[in-house]
């Protein structure tokens, strides 16, 4: 063996090619039996897909780094069921490019946030944590209430979701503009549409408390208020995996 | 003290002029050409992103690349007409681009550490972020893991692999201008992944945070890299590849495939910073960590294991203990690494099969990681004496003794019930440090102590002392780091799971965050006493470079094998 190598590391392009080799093997076997094997995602067939609003608010929580230290991962054990909720399923996050599972948890796991808090709390919260919760060491976000959120280009966002696999039709595609205003002006039309197209259980609100305008305080809000309800797998008292 | 500020800066200034020249005059007029062109082609891209992404942080970046390339254009053109370097150039091995990778890695060293201690203070005073969205931990914490993996790692990687592959070929790089495509376009990376950072712009993967463009620009730039490396070797005098290039090779090549499969994604529009990737959920995860647990193992690991495989056995002056150990551990660690990034995922949803499958491979990773440390422990035998009286070779000592502690607490930690405590805690947080500050730090400010006096034709560091005083403060800043989140990880992981009589759990989420903060005081002051040292150190480097130029005493013998003499001289091990 060790003459093999005495030879091996006198050729530059042998070498080179062992590497690949044998470094190639590991992500392989570990990586492509995931796409393949039909029961690593659960069926969930009556998940939804995030309305535009909860994507700009995705991305919101994605551009503040909330991930370094919220997890939405709950894994399972005892403890973490009893303290967070039902253990997270695959099917969750089927939707999320990128998943936000984090691998810390400074602050609290988020995975099953959705209608855990009012939507007040959360404004509060993200205002200044500390006016909530006096020992919070998260930074505080008061500026979101203030920032208008960009939503002309939430479409191609969805066409872009749309093809890495998220299933967005034309319909709401087309839509997004005034579906993102919508769902944060309920009684007006645009809210219609929105119980149209992604059903009557998404919440239609002023979420930042101030109907009329939309901030990215009303993103992030939506967002965190829909985390853990696209679908009621989890709850489910055995959760039916695909077979 | 402020004529001295005055005093540097005006050296600095003039000197700086000098030097820029120097490096144009260093290029044949076919290179100086070829870097206008280069320059040209990267102002069009920066101007495009400027357009393309107006009211976007793709504009802003675009401004950024565009302004690199006018300036380095300038810089070209100013020394254009310089004479071209003479032919006896090839008879000496190119180190200016390990020069100037050093400056910036100890540049990016003192920046990412500044603020990696900035918003470890945040944790225990949280309103430390003037009120701003880019001062806030989340925008700031990959500032300070890109600036010292990438911007300290990743500059003194491409310094001393240059240096190294250079001895140990026997052979000049190939040319004048890749080596500087290759450093300087990698900070122009770093620059970008930085700003990016501050402005919002992530992927939120970890360690993979930079959006599409400037992870096709790294493709490039890393491809470039690759190319360098190759045709060194294949011009080599040296009938034998020396094991710190299996270790630089595999870093270069794996990193690229890592990078390149974990960022696929399809951007917004070209005009979008933003961009959604390819792979969601459970695949995701398992990507993102086989690339995030492998980004230790071929960047953090291999590219330093590299590093010390010549540093430590040069500075020792001995050979290295075991050529079998080598190979047993070089391929061990490039076959097995790449099955454990599932450990970051125990109890998770991801398949239990590769979660089993990962927390195995981590488990047989000690045998090739002790081999390792072994090996390099081992090589000090008969020269211990030097270990204590030389703080150079002892920042390598004690980087190999935390590489062996690290990889066996990291085979630990993937136990899947000892994860079961760990995840989700500071424990990780204080694994990671005692790799990244033990390991990866104390054996690239060893190679840089080494390689400076080398780089610069200085007889020795400006001050042993001042290299003594750095040594003893980023060991006790480790020390103390690395105790403060052992205690808090495990007081966290275990009041989380505490039950009390009535079956019901113990302590609210709050309850276990009071109890940080004694350690996350404990832990910013480690950190400050490593960022202090790293100032002694830019302080000591800047002094060696600054003395007077000594008479070219060249190390015997440190030159290229001429292309027509042939021969060959023997290994530097083995």
């Amino acid at each position: 063996m060790f003459n093999l190598h005495y030879r091996l590391e006198r050729k530059t392009i042998g070498f080179l090619l062992a590497i690949i080799g044998v470094a190639s093997i590991g992500g392989a076997v570990e990586i492509i039996p995931l796409f393949t094997i039909h029961q690593t995602v659960e069926d969930a067939p009556n998940m939804r897909v995030y309305t535009p609003l909860e994507i700009a608010g995705r991305n919101i929580y994605i551009r503040e780094g909330c991930y370094a230290c919220h997890s939405q991962m709950i894994r399972t054990l005892r403890d973490e069921v009893e303290r967070y909720g039902p253990y997270s399923l695959a099917v969750e996050s089927k939707y999320d490019h990128p998943m936000l599972w984090g691998s810390k948890r400074t602050g609290p796991d988020l995975a099953r946030m959705g209608n855990k808090y009012s939507d007040e709390w959360h404004v509060r919260h993200l205002n200044n944590p500390r006016d909530v919760v006096p020992e919070s060491v998260m930074p505080h976000y008061s500026w979101l209430g203030r920032t208008e959120l960009r939503s002309e280009d939430l479409g191609r966002h969805m066409a872009a979701l749309r093809r890495v696999g998220v299933p967005y039709t034309d319909d709401m595609i087309a839509n997004a503009r005034s579906d993102t205003y919508g769902q944060a002006a309920p009684d007006t039309p645009f809210a219609e549409g929105v119980t149209k197209r992604y059903g009557a259980a998404t919440n239609i609100r002023a979420f930042d408390g101030k109907p009329g305008n939309l901030t990215e305080l009303d993103a992030l809000v939506a967002y965190l208020q829909i985390l853990g309800k696209l679908t009621d797998a989890a709850h489910k008292p055995v959760a039916a995996a695909g077979g | 003290m402020k004529d001295i500020l005055r005093w540097s800066l005006n050296l600095l200034a003039s000197r700086s002029r000098r030097v820029l020249l120097a490096m144009i005059a260093q290029l044949t007029r076919y290179e100086r050409q070829l870097a206008l062109f280069i320059l040209l082609a990267l102002s069009i891209c920066g101007l495009a992103m400027a357009v393309a992404g107006t009211g976007d942080a793709l504009g802003v970046h675009g401004a950024i690349v565009l302004l690199a390339a006018i300036a380095g254009t300038f810089w070209v053109i100013s020394g254009y007409y310089e004479p071209e370097p003479s032919d006896d150039r090839l008879d000496r091995y190119f180190d200016d681009p390990s020069r100037l990778g050093i400056i910036l890695a100890m540049v990016w060293v003192v920046a990412g550490l500044f603020v990696g201690d900035w918003i470890a203070w945040q944790l225990a005073y949280p309103d430390l972020t003037f009120d701003a969205a880019w001062s806030s931990f989340g925008r700031l914490r990959p500032v300070h893991t890109s600036g010292v993996i990438f911007g300290f790692g990743g500059n003194a990687l491409i310094a001393t692999s240059f240096y190294v592959l250079q001895r140990t070929t026997r052979a000049r790089l190939p040319d004048q201008l890749s080596p500087w495509f290759v450093l300087l376009g990698y900070n122009l990376f770093c620059v970008i992944a930085a700003t990016g950072y501050l402005m919002g712009v992530t992927q939120s993967k970890e360690y993979a945070e930079p959006e599409w463009y400037a992870d096709i620009w790294l493709v490039i730039v890393w491809v470039t890299y690759f190319i360098i490396y190759l045709r060194t070797l294949v011009r080599r005098k040296e009938p034998h590849i020396y094991v710190s290039n299996w270790y630089y090779m595999a870093f270069i090549l794996v990193v690229a495939i890592l990078h390149i499969v974990n960022n696929l994604a399809i951007p917004v529009s070209l005009g979008h910073a933003k961009s959604y990737s390819a792979f969601s959920g459970v695949q995701d995860a398992m990507t993102q960590w086989w690339y995030g647990h492998n980004a230790v193992a071929f960047f953090l690991t291999a590219g330093f294991l590299g590093m010390m495989y010549y540093y430590l056995p040069v500075r020792a002056g001995r050979p290295i203990f075991s050529y079998r150990l080598s190979i047993i551990s070089f391929w061990g660690i490039t076959f097995m690494y790449m099955w454990a990034g599932s450990h970051h995922l125990h109890y998770t949803a991801l398949p239990q099969w590769v979660q089993t499958l990962g927390m195995t491979f981590s488990i047989m990773l000690l045998v090739p990681s002790w081999a390792s440390a072994g090996n390099a422990l081992l090589t000090l035998n008969g020269a211990w004496h030097k270990v204590r009286d030389d703080a150079v070779l002892r920042f390598m000592m004690v980087a190999a003794v935390f590489y062996g502690l690290v990889t066996f607490e990291g085979s630990f930690m993937a136990i899947r019930a000892v994860n079961s405590l760990s995840h989700y805690t500071d424990w990780t947080v204080g694994h990671v440090h005692a790799g990244a500050l033990g390991w990866v730090a104390m054996i690239t400010f060893g190679a840089i102590y080494a390689s400076v006096p080398w780089l610069w034709k200085r007889e020795r560091m400006y001050s042993a002392r001042l290299v003594e005083v750095h040594f003893w403060l980023a060991l006790a800043g480790t020390v103390i780091y690395v105790f403060a989140m052992w205690n808090s990880g495990i007081i966290q992981g275990l009041m989380w799971r505490t039950y009390n009589e009535s079956g019901t759990l113990a302590y609210s989420f709050v309850e276990s965050l009071v109890a940080m903060r004694p350690y996350y005081i404990a832990r910013a002051i480690g950190g400050l006493l490593f960022l202090i040292g790293a100032l002694v150190a830019c302080y000591n480097i800047w002094m060696t470079i600054r003395t007077a130029d000594q008479p070219a005493d060249q190390r015997l013998g440190d030159h290229p094998v001429p292309a027509l003499a042939g021969g060959t001289a023997p290994q530097p091990a083995e």
